[in-house]
């Protein structure tokens, strides 16, 4: 059943980096985690990997498996040839702290830049209702594991850096339509996620929704029904002559 | 190598549910406070949690409340537990869990709009607020998002967003400071840069998990080296009931690499039953003497009771987590497991597919990816996973303080609240309840002190030699070191002891310590799990041996703790608790006995004296009596 893998792997810090080849043994059932551990305990002590649950639910350990972006824990070394070279790098849109481990603060900052869940003043705990099909929507996006491949991924910031600044990445962009969605949160939301957190760079490829490990429809679920209550609000002549004419608040509609 | 300093008032290690709700309590009382995350910010093994948090809510059955709650745990616990804790923790949850609501939680819903509540292994009613099941991720997630809104309001209102509450994510703590006998703040290191950092501050809260990764089939991620448990045993704490392990009954047998991952208890909750190789739902062999008249006798009855709870018994596949471990160890050892070593586990002929997808989406996942198994058309195959500690930190039941003064701890880490035996369910709302008066107390304890605590400049010094000293080695892999203890604790102190195996394990663990002082790490200190792991050691076989020590003198069977050689629940054993203490250095570990203290009026009389006379010895039901004349 074991059989000997060759594996090339990411090594570098502070900027610099190559890859570096390794044999190691693989034996069935094994994820690649599983392999990116034997060479830990064998070969190279140091060999830096984020990792926590082991079992897709807490997003740690995203890498990029010959290219794609996936969590290293959730990848079966069965769906690999024997002879087939493995190459693990770091995900390529945030800066390497050390091997395979990122940076990912650039997150930590956009969520926090995201007006939190804002309830009605009048509204006490315990005196919620709400129907389920109500949160579902919003329920599906909060399967999120935040491992961050959708912002890796996504071309707006992978090869753009100077857009991260205007840009929180399909991750939060989900996240204002999830509370948007909220049947309690009364926030405007809409101005805020084209002009603040750039939705309009969003060209609905897709590829957000095509990494995520939870299967979460973030281009047709989220971004783009944002994008369509950000249109309303816009270009929706009515709205416009209303706010030319009676200099129309931007309370929450639809 | 210059040391970075930073002052707050209430340093809280750990970021899961317990430290995040600790440290929301402490800013909340306006206390600066820290907190220290092992891994990055929303990622602590809390997620891992599938089921739920029980709350006796009354919203799927309005018969429920607190009492029923309190006596479910309490013989959940095999009435070992500090009743005071399960007394607030049965009274405070639901309060916990409408908070989370009113700070962004989405649970799933009743038909009239209310937290819907599911069906749990030892809890009588439907009691736990769930999210399919991943309720655990909803909850970090909703205390993660509260502590941002949190630095909006502080930045709205200081300019800063980490005025007073910062976040310090992959930062590992190895000593805690003391002035005098009082805590004086925290010793540790980022692992991004391996940069050392002393944190001055009078109180400390540990919230850091459970032990998990001391054995080798365990459904813990690798932060749960037992941190918290071996640095508060090493600045003068106790800790209590570390025999009780409890092993998850449904574990991932299959592949090797994922052994012991968790196959949620709501697959059994929501219909799913135990099967052996022979096709036999084994479990109603297995009905201890304690609950023969609570739970149903046919599977008829047992099929019953989930569309009727009212007139039917519920199915032995719901006793508590210690008894189905027990039976599926028992049904594997005489041969009747599945083929990969476990039994069987099948939800695929109880429910429809679609229902089966919508109520338990991250099994359907996991086992599809990891195993690839469909759930909705096979079985799945399932053993005991080394699943949670019930010992910790003996603390104060309302304030969380533990012995050192400054020193509290919430969640996992601490003990006494679930006895020898916890309930499924009842550790998210352990977490919520006591995170929250940990904060509390801790706040409040700064607000006593009359003057700051200092720290040495020895402490420090010795604090930065013990951390960096594997770098300093060209010794033993720690990786190696690891595995072996991991092996000698599954197969010596694990699901079922015995003297000889658990003196075994003594012996292995202190032929360990004597290497692991010559651990070496390879590589610098940015981020080197080598030197990380060299370190964590020094905590695993500290509390290795602990847990050995006390399985050793308790010469009795009870929830989690289960002796071969003396198979009996003993009602003397009941009222002692055992109490392991260290050495500064952690080389002498001791354990002594302590009376466990009998159980207050008003709270005793709530159960009969029929279920009593099952735990209580013939002086203590003597009292009872006394105690139940004079209420009627």
């Amino acid at each position: 059943m074991s059989y000997k893998a060759k594996f090339r792997v990411w090594r570098g810090e502070s900027g610099e980096g190559k890859l570096e080849d390794f044999t190691v043994e693989v034996n069935e059932g094994e994820v690649v985690l599983d392999i990116i551990h034997r060479l830990q305990a064998t070969q190279a002590p140091d060999l830096a990997v984020r990792w926590n649950c082991k079992a897709g639910k807490c997003g740690s350990c995203s890498v990029e498996i010959n290219g794609k972006p996936r969590l290293s824990c959730m990848t079966r070394m069965s769906t690999f040839s024997e002879d087939e070279v493995i190459t693990v790098t770091p995900m390529r849109t945030f800066p390497v702290i050390k091997d395979l481990v990122t940076d990912v603060s650039f997150n930590y900052e956009k969520a926090r830049q995201i007006p939190s869940f804002t309830p009605p003043k009048d509204v006490k705990p315990g005196e919620y209702r709400m129907q389920q099909i109500d949160v579902e929507r919003s329920q599906e996006f909060r399967k999120c594991i935040e491992c961050f491949m959708c912002n890796n991924v996504c071309h707006v910031i992978r090869d753009h850096d100077e857009n991260k600044q205007s840009f929180a990445g399909p991750r939060f962009l989900m996240r204002i339509a999830e509370l948007d969605m909220h049947p309690y949160d009364v926030a405007d939301r809409k101005d805020m996620a084209q002009e603040d957190h750039g939705l309009g760079y969003c060209n609905i490829t897709k590829c957000c929704t095509e990494v995520c490990p939870e299967h979460i429809k973030i281009t047709d679920n989220a971004l783009i029904p944002m994008k369509e209550r950000v249109v309303d609000r816009k270009y929706d002549p009515l709205v416009w002559l209303g706010n030319k004419i009676f200099k129309r608040s931007s309370s929450k509609t639809g | 190598m210059e040391i970075e300093r930073q002052q707050f008032d209430v340093v809280v290690i750990g970021a899961g549910g317990a430290g995040l709700r600790a440290a929301i309590e402490a800013r909340q009382q306006g206390k600066r406070t820290a907190i220290l995350c092992k891994s990055l910010f929303g990622k602590a093994h809390t997620v891992m949690a599938e089921g739920g948090a029980a709350a006796a809510m009354g919203n799927v059955n309005s018969d429920d409340n607190w009492k029923v709650h309190f006596r479910d745990t309490m013989r959940g616990g095999k009435f070992l537990n500090n009743w005071r804790m399960a007394e607030l923790h049965a009274k405070e949850s639901p309060d916990r869990v409408w908070e989370l609501e009113a700070w962004g939680a989405l649970f799933d819903r009743t038909k009239d709009g209310k937290i819907s509540q599911r069906n749990f292994g030892g809890h009588e009613y439907p009691r736990l607020a769930h999210v399919g099941d991943r309720t655990g991720l909803e909850l970090i997630r909703t205390l993660q998002q509260r502590v941002v809104a949190l630095q909006q309001e502080d930045a709205e209102r200081t300019g800063d967003p980490e005025a007073y509450i910062k976040v310090f994510a992959e930062f590992t703590v190895t000593r805690l400071l003391k002035d005098g006998d009082a805590i004086a703040g925290a010793f540790g290191y980022w692992r991004e840069n391996g940069t050392l950092v002393v944190f001055e501050a009078p109180a400390v809260v540990l919230a850091t998990g459970g032990i998990g990764k001391s054995y080798v089939v365990t459904s813990n991620s690798w932060e749960y080296t037992g941190d918290g448990h071996a640095l508060a045993l090493l600045a003068g704490a106790k800790l209590i009931n570390m025999e009780f392990i409890q092993f998850h009954p449904t574990g991932m047998v299959w592949p090797p690499s994922v052994r012991g991952i968790l196959v949620t208890e709501s697959v059994r909750g929501d219909g799913g039953v135990l099967r052996n190789s022979e096709g036999k739902r084994f479990m109603f062999d297995y009905i201890p003497e304690v609950f023969k008249d609570k739970y149903a006798t046919t599977e008829e009855e047992g099929d019953r009771w989930y569309t009727d709870q009212a007139n039917n018994r519920r199915p032995p596949e719901l006793l508590p987590r210690d008894e189905v471990a027990r039976a599926i160890n028992s049904e594997v050892k005489a041969g009747r497991g599945s083929p990969q070593g476990g039994v069987f586990l099948d939800v695929s002929t109880r429910l429809p597919a679609a229902e089966i997808v919508r109520r338990l989406p991250s099994m359907h996942h996991q086992f599809k990816e990891l195993a690839d198994v469909d759930i909705t058309k096979e079985p799945m195959q399932v053993g005991p996973t080394c699943h949670y500690i019930m010992g910790g930190v003996e603390v104060e039941a309302d304030t969380g303080a533990a012995a050192v003064p400054g020193l509290f701890a919430a969640g996992e880490v601490s003990g006494g609240m679930h006895g020898s035996n916890r309930l499924g369910g009842n550790s998210l709302s352990d977490l919520l309840v006591f995170g929250r008066r940990a904060g509390a107390g801790a706040a409040a304890y700064v607000d006593r002190l009359a003057t700051r605590p200092k720290i040495s400049d020895e402490a420090v010094e010795a604090a930065r030699q013990e951390a960096l000293a594997p770098l300093e080695r060209t010794g033993e892999n720690p990786y190696e070191l690891h595995q072996e203890l991991q092996r000698s604790m599954n197969e010596l102190v694990g699901i079922i002891r015995t003297s000889r195996e658990v003196s075994e394990a003594l012996g292995v663990v202190g032929k360990l310590r004597a290497r692991a002082k010559n651990v070496g790490a390879a590589g610098g200190r940015i981020y080197n799990p080598g030197w990380h792991l060299a370190l964590d050691l020094r905590n695993m076989l500290l509390v290795s041996e602990c847990v050995a020590r006390a399985a050793l003198i308790r010469e009795e069977s009870r929830g989690g703790h289960t002796r071969d050689d003396f198979p009996v629940m003993s009602p003397d054993w009941r009222r002692k608790l055992l109490v392991c203490s260290a050495s500064e250095d952690g080389q002498d570990v001791t354990v002594e006995e302590q009376v466990q203290p009998a159980m207050r009026d008003d709270l005793i009389v709530l159960f009969d004296r029929d279920e009593l006379k099952k735990y209580l010895t013939e002086e203590e039901l003597a009292d009872f009596d006394a105690v139940a004349k004079e209420a009627s």
